[in-house]
């Protein structure tokens, strides 16, 4: 992290006219504060509301340990409800932060973990151990889903850097769709040669989160922990990277090291993510952008923030998924999509009329 | 441009080729004889009224090509398996059906009409099936998923008439309707007030009465837990997990064994499941996905399997009300 002191009091170019050192930290205060607490708001409604209509004040009794919960309500709030809010909470947080650094990374407002290949290819490693049938074997489905995520950014990469124009952010893009695509086809063809298995595939591409438990929770978290502090220790390595090459390279960032950290990083939040829940979409695309709208903030904070808002985000998605047509569930990515499609229509104008 | 004039021309070229195909087919086949012995002598040829209009057959088909498995099993189940030459890749039952790589899904009249068959019988069009066997002169009989057991009956009579065995349709149809109300007498009221929760896979969709296997497990008195979600969806609700674990269903009936290895001891294992009724009480039916999701004769054993679970459980419900 030499670089990065070398940074500090450099105006960067993209971040706001910059404020003065104090006001800096007061919205960085401000803005963490309003984050956490819509967190915990977040899991609060999370919590409470359901399929089944369980008392709150039974719910609240019954974490300090009291309460008039019968053993079938405790059953349902610890082991379906709060898992899941946990669980969307994880979810939302890698999608969001991944997608946050993807963005930055590759200088791109429109890059999210599934624009780049990262996220077929964690559906291809999965539909190819369900055609196996490994499915049960321990570990085995994450951890195709994570050599999938990473494969597909490697080839995405790999594609972008081979042309003459070197790894702009634009090749890359295009790289990425076109790796997508063909990791989306081959993903297609290996479960139409097994359609056996289109149920079980479909299941799993769909999302997963109406029936986790705490064992996915314990799969994800240290995935997605590790994930996040990474990304989060190099907040202002992103911020280098999002002034482009020439740039990041003149302030003293190895850029191609620099950028495969946190491309890794974010790809291992992708893939946990996929590898427990499914493609959930949107959320890695809108949530970082939210937050720099409203904000105003650099990378630096964005990171942060993408990870507690994101978490909050998806805790509230899946509060509509779960309530909105109860007992019956709506899938999740609809929930996303529905808002998270308007959102992306509002940012394209923006960023197209900031050009 | 010129490029994409000639591949757009591709298709056509394909069927004309299909059509010349099939013409040279159709003079051979004359001289072959199905193998079948009918058991009416049925006028033909004949005209049948299809839920995909009206259909005429110029003599006995010989050459069937069934792209449905449970058309598949009716047809054997009348005894006109030995006149169906291919089936769809899904057609795995009766052992002796002639499955195919033919793809249901995504059917291809090119590869169909390559069986020169005299007769296809459907139970989706995904597409243009209909309209490309019209264009290559292949009578085919659309036989869509049965809504009622009654729709089940009179397929299979229908699948009768149009194969020549008439009389055998109609004795068959008649077993299984003698063989489902069997079922029904003998469970009587055990069923009464008992619960259900039918499972499609293990990410808990569910059928709701309206459907046909629903329909069907309706006769025995049973409640089915996923009606409460009727409104979010046309009979295929995916239910909340937090309501199947309130409803505390009698029954849990796993229609997802195959399509996702669900088992009793996998259902005790999930969050949350462990303490309820059907998985303490052995509740918990393994169906056969295949039997369930079809409407062949088959479903009168998936009713007697659950029918024998629903007395068992009565069973245990009253042992259980003597005993405490």
């Amino acid at each position: 992290m030499k670089h990065a002191s070398r940074l500090e009091g450099t105006h960067l170019v993209g971040a706001p006219a910059r404020p003065s050192a104090a006001r800096a930290r007061r919205r960085t205060v401000r803005w963490t504060v309003i984050a956490v607490a819509s967190l915990f708001v977040a899991v609060v409604i999370g919590l409470f509301a359901g399929a089944v209509r369980i008392s709150p004040v039974g719910i609240v009794g019954w974490m300090f340990g009291g309460g008039s919960l019968t053993e079938q309500q405790k059953a349902i709030v610890a082991e379906l409800r709060l898992p899941r809010v946990v669980l969307a909470g994880l979810v939302g947080a890698a999608l969001s932060v991944s997608g946050c650094a993807y963005q930055a990374a590759f200088r791109n407002p429109l890059a999210d973990p599934y624009l780049l290949g990262s996220a077929a290819g964690a559906g291809l490693g999965a539909t190819i151990v369900i055609v196996l049938g490994a499915a049960d074997v321990p570990l085995a489905l994450p951890a195709a889903a994570f050599l999938g995520a990473l494969g597909g950014v490697g080839l995405a990469y790999l594609m972008a850097s081979t042309r003459a124009a070197g790894r702009t952010s634009t090749s890359l893009l295009l790289g990425g769709v076109a790796v997508a695509s063909f990791l989306t086809a081959l993903q297609t063809y290996v479960q139409q040669r097994n359609t056996d298995d289109l149920r079980a595939v479909y299941a799993f591409i769909l999302g997963r989160l109406g029936t986790s438990g705490w064992h996915e929770v314990w799969l994800a978290l240290p995935w997605v922990a590790l994930a996040c502090g990474v990304l989060l220790a190099s907040r202002r390595l992103l911020e280098v990277l999002s002034l482009g090459d020439l740039e990041a390279a003149s302030l003293g960032a190895h850029v191609a090291r620099d950028r495969a950290i946190v491309v890794i990083a974010a790809s291992l939040a992708t893939a946990a993510a996929v590898a427990v829940a499914g493609l959930i979409g949107f959320v890695g695309l809108i949530v970082p952008h939210a937050v720099r709208m409203a904000t105003g903030a650099s990378n630096r904070l964005v990171v942060g923030l993408s990870i507690l808002f994101g978490a909050a985000f998806l805790i509230l998605c899946d509060v509509l998924a779960r309530t909105v047509v109860a007992p019956g569930e709506l899938p999740i990515g609809v929930i996303t999509a529905l808002i998270g499609a308007p959102f992306f229509a509002l940012v394209l104008r923006r960023s197209g009329g900031a050009r | 441009m010129h490029r994409f004039g000639s591949v757009r021309g591709l298709p056509l070229l394909v069927s004309l080729f299909a059509a010349f195909a099939v013409a040279c087919a159709s003079s051979s086949t004359s001289s072959v004889a199905g193998g079948s012995t009918p058991t009416t002598a049925a006028a033909y040829p004949m005209t049948i009224d299809g839920a995909n209009g009206k259909v005429t057959l110029d003599a006995m088909p010989t050459r069937i090509v069934s792209m449905s498995p449970t058309a598949t099993e009716m047809l054997f189940a009348i005894g006109a398996g030995d006149q169906v030459v291919a089936a769809d890749s899904y057609s795995d039952y009766p052992s002796e059906a002639p499955t195919t790589k033919l793809s249901a899904y995504e059917p291809n009249a090119e590869a169909i009409a390559n069986y020169q068959p005299d007769l296809v019988i459907y139970a989706t069009d995904p597409g243009d099936l209909q309209s490309s066997l019209d264009k290559l002169k292949i009578p085919a009989l659309s036989e869509p998923a049965a809504a009622t057991m009654d729709d089940v009956y009179a397929q299979m009579e229908q699948l009768g008439m149009a194969t020549g065995h008439a009389d055998e349709a109609k004795t068959q149809a008649d077993a299984l309707k003698a063989k489902i109300e069997g079922v029904v007498d003998d469970v009587g009221d055990a069923g009464k007030g008992m619960t259900y929760y039918y499972e499609l896979d293990d990410t808990y969709y569910s059928v709701t009465s309206d459907t046909f296997i629903g329909a069907v497990l309706g006769e025995l008195g049973l409640k089915n837990i996923a009606d409460q979600a009727k409104g979010a969806s046309s009979g295929y609700p995916q239910l909340s997990a937090e309501y199947i674990v309130q409803a505390d269903p009698d029954l849990i009936l796993l229609a997802d064994t195959k399509c996702c290895a669900q088992d009793a001891e996998k259902v005790a294992k999930r969050p949350g499941w462990s303490d309820l009724s059907a998985v303490k009480n052995g509740g918990v039916v393994e169906l056969d996905d295949d039997v369930a999701s079809r409407w062949g004769p088959r479903i009168a054993d998936l009713l007697q399997q659950v029918g024998d679970s629903v007395q068992a459980q009565a069973g245990a419900h009253a042992g259980a009300q003597a005993g405490g």
